[in-house]
């Protein structure tokens, strides 16, 4: 598999502008002619499908959710960040590229980093325009906060539901759209096989999932923003419909799937109360700005939080990263709050989990004022807990939350098949092994509203692609696949639930592939995993019929996606001898010096993005490398001290 | 628990709690429906109000019986998914709380709970307490937006929006359109929800332009979709989850009757 990243030429600020000149254009009155399926509805997926919309192609759009305003983007708390430097502190589009190549830890391609750095700033004037009523100062400017991983001021936010009020300004435009006409919605359908005729992406399998009905979409391109895999851990802060079986059907069609190792733990969700627990809940990073991460110092110690003074506090983050202390990056916060935790001295109901603690910040600014900053975060964690975070420290507790890794796609985000472009958290693109905090949103709608739009006109001004008719061969061969599986589920009849597989095999994963991992135990889960494959397909119970809203059979459905595709990600994990950002091998650390038990990259060989290639059913991926060279930031120790 | 363990919360850990269930069974839209008893064993005061229901799914499907369907995604409280009608209130007893985040704590053990799906002709019922909020989308399509193409936006700072202003758009913004309104209003209307979101943008420089056309085109299109009329009984306001506020449905009655009267608005 030859992968051709098609990084342009020239100097870096100048790289995007050249290229958009080179890309060729759809003739405006031509655009109405080229259909175009977008899957998923989030950030990504409805900037794209509204902008392209705008542009005059004829778009069909597919989410699971029974409304494309659901899209879990809308979960995101804390922000988007943009270079605007409103704030005057020294911000810039090159500073923000650097913040977001050294928070991935040299992972991610220069030029995408720097582009999306570039066209962050029009993103906060497209959602200005649209109405998001983002935060404003007294004057009646854009008010910033600032997050982990960054010493500038440059996240803009609509209280603590910023993914919301940003998912419903795409979901306005996108609803705009499917009102004049210009763009088909088809919500609660689930995408199960993507068809490739002729090496090119030619539409998508859908299955209705009110009626049951499995149908067939043909178009010139197909638009994958179907989001991230954390679920295939099953705890994980992602929405319970959240599924890989978009990206992995892709992926088994011959999109080769991008470092699936890199998976990132997020450092403030509430911890785990039980085995009944259906998913984690995340409380934005905003939090760390004014609470302080502490543990007692001494292990087992059993007082009350209050009766612990700050002698015997320790207050471990500022005190191994002084200069960016409670805010350092999502990945060492997690991996300190898991060494705390592991010396004995983490807090709560099975001492998983620290505190977070906002007595300080009440002292000195007010309760007003972090009612007014955080006060829907403060409510949520007394809702789910039962305890009152202004009263007492909050515990906190990393949970999985983000997957950076995703399908490969070039610098026009179009995978290794011609014709199928993804987006947003689904690909694997900007932000190498580690996402610094409020750049997700920036992603996804960077993608959708800046990038495809001017890309895929270029794919289809240049190949002139046919659109297949939706009843060839291809479409029902596929179809056929998908009703086989189902009927397969069916008959099983078996003793156990899809829950109970996902629930054991996310457990497997965490322990052995989540926030640290080691060749010994990567190694036993590889043998594990496909045991617990073929226990399903024997053992699974799936109630109920094919013809009808099933949820037992959609669960199923991608439950048997994860147990493939997990054993992908510990192969990714098991070959990447080296720590890197979201991925940390114990046999990669630091063991003396000022950087003992940080993680060890290894930038010599392994400097290059991982992507796999399908080889077919039981047999071992290709892996297929892009080298990543570095001509503006020479990859360093990323040190927050 | 077990010594050793540093300070935790004094609540229980145990799974002990029971509940009878009295939940609507409905095959699918043509079905008539009816209420069904279970029985929720060993429940956690932590869980949620859906991971007893999930609970109570896993026992069914073990015993090859199909699961009860309801809608649920992020059980985060944000995305709106979930529904359910809990003892005649829509989202539950808990104010200020969809029904993903309510927890089992709030009730007492023992206690008989009636679970239904939302009530309103416009929300017809796909499968058990899974309903249609389709017409939702379709007010939206109406004109519930600004209407500005992607690029070309001026600077986002060379619009100053006081502060002030920009909160209550933010209230009024911060609808998650899960229906809840429509489910506790007796009429089922749904104007909460529609002025949400006339509300959001009639407070913001932004909205101005369309802002008559938009609270007509909203309006009609939410009569024809067969829910009610507003007759400010306020069980809406009392069931919201995002505790929106009835004042939005004043104003959009003021902006309905300037544009009404106006005659502008109207292709």
């Amino acid at each position: 598999m030859k992968l051709d990243s098609k990084i342009p030429g020239g100097p870096l600020d100048k790289k995007w502008d050249s290229h958009r000149f080179n890309l060729k254009l759809v003739n405006p009155a031509n655009k109405r002619k080229y259909h175009v399926l977008v899957v998923g509805t989030g950030l990504a997926g409805a900037a794209a499908a509204a902008t392209m919309a705008e542009l005059g192609y004829s778009v069909e759009c597919f989410c699971y959710q029974d409304s494309p305003r659901r899209a879990h983007s809308i979960a995101a708390q804390g922000g988007i960040n943009a270079a605007k430097n409103y704030q005057n502190d020294g911000d810039s589009a090159y500073r923000l590229f650097y913040d977001t190549l050294k928070g991935g830890e040299f992972r991610a391609r220069e030029a995408n980093v720097y582009r999306l750095a570039q066209i962050s700033t029009a993103i906060i004037d497209q959602c200005v325009a649209q109405g998001v009523p983002f935060a404003r100062e007294y004057g009646g400017q854009l008010d910033n906060r600032s997050f982990g991983g960054a010493q500038v001021s440059r996240t803009f936010y609509c209280r603590g539901q910023t993914g919301q009020q940003l998912l419903l300004g795409a979901y306005s435009a996108l609803s705009r759209q499917i009102g004049l006409g210009k763009v088909k919605m088809h919500p609660r359908t689930e995408m199960v096989d993507l068809v490739v005729v002729d090496g090119k992406a030619a539409g998508i399998v859908v299955r209705d999932m009110v009626t049951g009905e499995v149908r067939s979409h043909s178009g010139h391109a197909v638009i994958l923003a179907t989001g991230g895999y954390s679920n295939v851990y099953f705890l994980s802060t992602n929405a319970t419909g959240c599924n890989v079986t978009a990206t992995y059907r892709a992926y088994k069609k011959g999109a080769a799937f991008a470092n699936p190792c890199y998976t990132q733990i997020h450092p403030t969700c509430i911890p785990v109360s039980g085995d009944h627990q259906s998913k984690l809940t995340l409380m934005s990073e905003s939090l760390r700005n004014d609470g302080r991460i502490w543990v007692p110092k001494k292990a087992g110690d059993s007082r009350h939080p209050s009766q612990i003074p700050d002698s015997d506090r320790d207050y471990y983050l500022e005190r191994k990263y002084p200069s960016f202390g409670n805010l350092a990056p999502r990945d060492i916060s997690s991996r300190a709050a898991k060494e705390a935790c592991d010396e004995g001295r983490g807090v709560g109901p099975g001492g998983r989990g620290v505190y977070l603690d906002f007595a300080d910040a009440i002292r000195r600014l007010g309760r007003n004022k972090i009612e007014e900053k955080y006060g829907n975060l403060f409510e949520m964690y007394e809702r789910i807990t039962g305890e009152n975070g202004y009263e007492q420290p909050m515990r906190i507790y990393p949970a999985l939350h983000y997957t950076m890794g995703g399908t490969w796609v070039d610098y026009n985000l179009m995978s290794t098949i011609p014709g199928l472009f993804v987006l947003g958290e689904a690909n694997f693109s900007d932000h190498g092994a580690n996402r610094l905090g409020a750049s997700a949103l920036m992603q996804g709608l960077a993608d959708g509203y800046f990038v495809i739009p001017y890309t895929i006109g270029d794919y289809l001004a240049t190949g002139k692609p046919a659109r297949v008719a939706a009843d060839h061969a291809e479409f029902k061969r596929s179809m056929d696949e998908f009703q086989t599986q189902t009927n397969r589920l069916l008959s099983i009849k078996g003793k156990k639930t899809a829950v109970e597989y996902h629930r054991e095999l996310g457990k497997m994963m965490w322990d052995a592939c989540g926030m640290a991992r080691n060749e010994a135990g990567l190694k036993k889960l590889l043998q594990k995993i496909p045991d617990l494959r073929q226990e399903f397909w024997g053992n699974v119970n799936v109630p109920g019929g094919g013809a009808e809203l099933n949820i037992s059979l959609e669960r199923a459905g991608r439950v048997a996606d994860y147990l493939e595709f997990a054993e992908l990600l510990c192969r990714d994990a098991l070959t990447r001898a080296e720590s890197c950002g979201g991925h940390f091998r114990e046999e990669f650390q630091y063991t003396e010096g000022e950087e003992k038990g940080e993680a060890k990259p290894d930038h010599a060989n392994f400097a290059h993005a991982a992507a796999w290639e399908y080889a077919g059913p039981d047999k071992e991926p290709i892996l297929n490398k892009e080298p990543l060279t570095f001509e503006y930031v020479k990859p360093t120790v990323r040190s927050y001290k | 628990m077990p010594s050793g363990i540093p300070f935790g919360n004094s609540k229980s850990r145990k799974l002990d709690m029971n509940f009878t269930l009295h939940v609507w069974r409905q095959a699918n839209a043509k079905d008539q429906g009816h209420l069904e008893t279970y029985v929720a064993h060993e429940i956690s005061p932590d869980m949620s109000f859906l991971e007893m229901l999930d609970v109570v799914n896993e026992r069914l499907i073990k015993d090859n019986k199909e699961p009860i369907a309801f809608d649920h995604d992020c059980r985060e409280g944000i995305c709106g998914t979930c529904s359910l009608v809990i003892n005649g209130v829509a989202h539950g007893p808990e104010k200020a709380t969809t029904t993903c985040q309510l927890h089992m704590r709030k009730f007492a053990d023992g206690a008989e709970i009636f679970i239904e799906p939302w009530r309103a002709k416009a929300f017809p019922v796909i499968r058990d307490l899974v309903v249609d909020r389709s017409a939702f989308d379709r007010i939206i399509q109406a004109g519930g937006f600004v209407s500005v193409n992607t690029g070309g936006a001026p600077d986002g700072n060379a619009l100053p929006i006081p502060k002030d202003n920009a909160e209550t758009a933010m209230d009024a913004a911060a609808c998650i359109g899960c229906g809840a309104c429509a489910a506790a209003c007796k009429n089922a209307s749904a104007m909460l929800f529609v002025s949400a979101k006339v509300g959001h943008l009639a407070n913001l420089p932004q909205g101005q332009p369309e802002r008559l056309r938009r609270v007509l085109k909203m309006v009609e299109q939410h009569d024809k979709e067969g829910f009610g009329n507003c007759t400010n009984q306020y069980e809406c306001e009392a069931v919201c989850p995002k505790e929106i506020s009835v004042a939005f449905i004043a104003q959009l009655n003021r902006d309905y009757l300037k544009a009404s009267l106006l005659g502008s608005g109207r292709d």
